[in-house]
C-alpha cells in the first residue's frame, strides 16, 4: 500500500514539475506579455497544485497537510492578483516587452 | 544526488552573480539580484540554516529587492547618461585588478580556515537549557550575543534617519511616498483587503514559534511590514506623516525596552543584558514582543522613503 502511495506521489510531483517546465518554456518563447502571463499562471496553479498533492500523500499530520494547502491557496491568490495587475498595465501600453 | 543538486545550485548562483554584474540594464541587474537572493535561500536550506533562509528570503530577496526596484525606477533617466560615461582604460584595469585581488584574498582566507572550524556550538548546546528557549539561533541572538541584536535594532533606526534626512526642507515632517491613486474596486484593493488578515496570522505564528523553531521577530516583522505596505499601495490608508508622536514613539519603543531590560540585568544578574536565573525566557519574549512593532514600522518606513508631501496642518 505504501509503495502505491509513493508511486502516486512521484507521479503527481513529476507532473507538477512538467507544468513548471512547460510554463518556463512558454515564458521564454511566447510572443507577448499576455500569453507569457498565461504560461506563467499555469505553472503556479497546476504545477504547484500537483506538487502539493504529491506532498500531501507523504505528510504525517493533518496540520502539516493544511499548511501545504494554505501555501498553495496563498500562491494562487497572489499569482492571480499580480498577473491581473501586470496584464492591466500591459493593456495600457506601459509594458513593452 | 544531493551533491549533484548542490553543485548545480552553486553553478547557478555563480552564473547569476556574474550576469547581475555584467548586464548593462539597471532593471535587469535588479531582477537578477532578487533571483540571486532566492537561490541563496535554497543554499541556506541545504545548510540547515532555516532561520537564515527565512531572513534571506524576506530581507535579502523581498525587502531589498523592492528597495532596489524603487531605486532603479528613480535612476531610469540618469542611468542612461551613466552608461554613456565609460571610464578610461587605466581606471577600468585598476578596478579589475583591485576586485580580483579582493576575491583572491577572500579565497585564500576561506581555504586557510582550520579544519575542524573553531566553534562555540558545544557551549551553546550545553547552556541552552538556562535560557528556556528551544531554538539555538534565538538563544544566541537574544541571550549569548544579545548585544549584537540590540545594536542591529538601533542601526536600523539610524538607517531610517539617513533615509529621512534626504527629505526636502518644505516636506520635512510630511508623509513619505507618493499619493496612491488606485481603482478602489480593482484587484490590488481586493488583494489588500484579503491578504492582510492572513498575513497577520502567519506573521504572529512565525514570531511565536521563533522560541523553539525557526522564526522570530525579524521574519514576523517583515511580513507585517509587507502587509502594511500592501494596504498603503492599494490606497486604502495613507502613510502617516513622520512628525506624528505615536510613530516616533513606536519606532524607539522596541530598542528602549531592550536597553531597559539590559540595564535591569545590571542589578539582577550583575551584567548589562544579563538575565536573572529563571527569568530568561519571559524577558526574551518581552524583548521580542517589544521589537516586533518597532521593526515593522522601521522596515515599512525604510521602503516608503523620505517624506515627499508637505507638512500636515
Amino acid at each position: 500500500m505504501s509503495t502505491f502511495i509513493d508511486v502516486l506521489s512521484l507521479v503527481a510531483v513529476a507532473a507538477g514539475s512538467f507544468f513548471f517546465f512547460a510554463g518556463t518554456v512558454g515564458l521564454l518563447r511566447f510572443p507577448d506579455t499576455l500569453t507569457r502571463l498565461h504560461a506563467l499562471t499555469k505553472a503556479d496553479n497546476l504545477g504547484l497544485g500537483l506538487v502539493v498533492l504529491g506532498l500531501l500523500l507523504q505528510v504525517d499530520s493533518v496540520l502539516a497537510g493544511l499548511k501545504l494547502v494554505c501555501i498553495w491557496l496563498l500562491v494562487l491568490l497572489s499569482g492571480a492578483s499580480v498577473s491581473q495587475l501586470i496584464a492591466h498595465y500591459a493593456r495600457q501600453g506601459e509594458v513593452r516587452r | 544526488m544531493t551533491d549533484l543538486l548542490n553543485i548545480g545550485l552553486a553553478l547557478l548562483i555563480l552564473g547569476l552573480a556574474a550576469w547581475t554584474i555584467v548586464t548593462r540594464e539597471l532593471f535587469v541587474a535588479v531582477a537578477g539580484f532578487i533571483a540571486y537572493g532566492l537561490l541563496l535561500t535554497l543554499v541556506w536550506v541545504q545548510l540547515h540554516g532555516i532561520d537564515v533562509a527565512l531572513t534571506e528570503a524576506a530581507i535579502g530577496g523581498g525587502l531589498t529587492g523592492v528597495l532596489l526596484i524603487g531605486a532603479a525606477g528613480r535612476l531610469r533617466h540618469s542611468a542612461v547618461a551613466l552608461n554613456l560615461e565609460v571610464p578610461s582604460t587605466p581606471v577600468r584595469w585598476l578596478a579589475g585588478v583591485v576586485s580580483a585581488a579582493v576575491s583572491i584574498a577572500l579565497g585564500v582566507c576561506v581555504l586557510a580556515l582550520p579544519d575542524p572550524a573553531p566553534t562555540l556550538a558545544h557551549e551553546v548546546a550545553a547552556n541552552i537549557a538556562d535560557t528556556g528557549v528551544g531554538n539555538p539561533i534565538t538563544a544566541v541572538l537574544l541571550a549569548f550575543r544579545s548585544m549584537d541584536t540590540l545594536l542591529e535594532a538601533i542601526v536600523l533606526l539610524f538607517a531610517l534617519l539617513g533615509v529621512w534626512s534626504l527629505a526636502a526642507d518644505h516636506s520635512w515632517g510630511g508623509r513619505p511616498g507618493a499619493l496612491q491613486q488606485v481603482d478602489p474596486n480593482g484587484i490590488l484593493a481586493y488583494a489588500a483587503r484579503v491578504l492582510p488578515p492572513l498575513g497577520i496570522i502567519v506573521a504572529t505564528y512565525i514570531f511565536w514559534v521563533g522560541a523553539d523553531d525557526p522564526g522570530g521577530k525579524f521574519q514576523g516583522a517583515t511580513i507585517l511590514a509587507a502587509m502594511w505596505l500592501l494596504v498603503l499601495m492599494a490606497g486604502l490608508v495613507d502613510a502617516p506623516p513622520i512628525s506624528r508622536t505615536w510613530l516616533r514613539l513606536g519606532l524607539v519603543a522596541g530598542p528602549l525596552v531592550f536597553i531597559a531590560i539590559g540595564l535591569l540585568g545590571l542589578y539582577t544578574a550583575g551584567d548589562f543584558l544579563g538575565y536573572p536565573p529563571g527569568f530568561a525566557k519571559p524577558l526574551i519574549v518581552a524583548i521580542e514582543l517589544a521589537l516586533l512593532p518597532s521593526l515593522t514600522l522601521v522596515l515599512g518606513l525604510l521602503l516608503l522613503g523620505a517624506p515627499q508631501r508637505g507638512m500636515p496642518q
